[in-house]
């Protein structure tokens, strides 16, 4: 089963059209990636979409959306509700 | 069983930009009913989207339009007509402001902002409206749009799209007005807050939908499903003595008070 890295990846990947493998950890969405703000949105949703199984629904709001810059970011958020490898 | 066949009828939708979008919502249930339609996209970014959420159709039309232009969307629907023959059906889901006009203060928008929001999601209905009436049929056609509750009253954040949606609404009226000797209808849904890439940039989204959970008569968020059907009557012959009117899809919200 794909780690929770590789589903944030390829997902980023998809979003904004770009090689799952320039993606790292490390990645900026907007500065490293060239994410725009529509691809921010986009992608937020599709996290959403991706993590809520079930009962669980993993909703991000505006305030928590500010603080995901980085892939990194993301895992530690995801982390923080649960979701890790 | 009253039910709604759109067989033979041809519709152009503007506003697809996802599978998420409303605009795509109202397409799937007047494919299902029977239309075949045609689609939009803004630019090049908003292309691949579009092919990819109608990918699942029979091979639709689709044409770049930037519907500030009026002779972009009379391109449209003459291709459109060629390839349908005619237009019976017209979507208008397009909205748009600047990001530094959407949150903060309402008075900090500027003139060029004040246009973006206005050319955007306001004037776009008039060509989008006037230009396919002579591609209608002598029956008539019918078009929908979408407003927000916000058109009249106050959604902080929401700012200058209020204003836009207010002359949105203002329109629908006089559009009505000068087309329904034609038969031409032109109604609005106002729909409640739903997750859409257009929705989820406006600040406060979060706070609107739970206020419509905790305050509409209906304790709930409606669906994309509940405002395309709505579409999908007010598009159909079902609805043939509504026409100039803002139908509220919001499960009751704005009938409170408190």
């Amino acid at each position: 089963m794909a780690t929770v890295f590789e589903r944030v990846r390829d997902i980023a990947a998809d979003k904004l059209s770009i090689e799952a493998d320039d993606i790292k950890p490390e990645s900026s969405f907007t500065n490293d990636l060239n994410a725009d703000s529509l691809d921010v949105v986009e992608l937020i949703m599709a996290l959403e979409e991706e993590f809520s199984e079930g009962d669980t629904t993993v909703e991000i709001s505006d305030e928590e959306a500010e603080g995901l810059n980085t892939v990194n970011d993301v895992l530690s958020f995801l982390g923080g509700k649960g979701i890790s490898d | 069983m009253a039910s709604i066949d759109l067989s033979g009828k041809k519709g152009v939708v503007f506003g697809v930009a996802n599978q998420r979008s409303i605009a795509w919502a109202i397409s799937q249930k007047l494919v299902d009913a029977g239309a075949e339609l045609a689609f939009t996209y803004l630019n090049d970014r908003m292309k691949s989207s579009v092919e990819k959420t109608a990918a699942s159709l029979d091979n639709p039309l689709l044409v770049e339009c930037d519907a500030t232009d009026p002779e972009q969307v009379k391109k449209v629907y003459a291709q459109a007509a060629a390839r349908m023959g005619k237009v019976d059906i017209v979507v208008h889901c397009i909205a748009f402001a600047d990001r530094d006009d959407l949150g903060g203060n309402f008075s900090a928008v500027t003139p060029q902002g004040f246009r973006t929001a206005l050319e955007a999601s306001a004037y776009t209905l008039i060509p989008v409206t006037a230009e396919a009436v002579p591609y209608m049929p002598e029956e008539g056609g019918s078009v929908v749009t979408l407003s927000f509750d916000a058109a009249g009253r106050v959604y902080p954040g929401y700012n200058i799209m209020g204003t836009a949606k207010a002359a949105l609404e203002n329109e629908v009226g006089q559009l009505a007005n000068e087309f329904g000797p034609k038969g031409v209808r032109v109604n609005a849904i106002s729909a409640g807050p739903l997750a859409t890439l257009a929705a989820r940039s406006i600040p406060g989204f979060n706070t609107m939908r739970k206020a419509f959970e905790e305050r509409s008569p209906l304790g709930r968020n409606i669906t994309h499903d509940e405002v395309a059907n709505t579409a999908l009557f007010l598009l159909s012959d079902l609805s043939s003595g509504i026409t100039g009117a803002v139908i509220p899809v919001d499960a009751g919200y704005t009938a409170m008070g408190i």
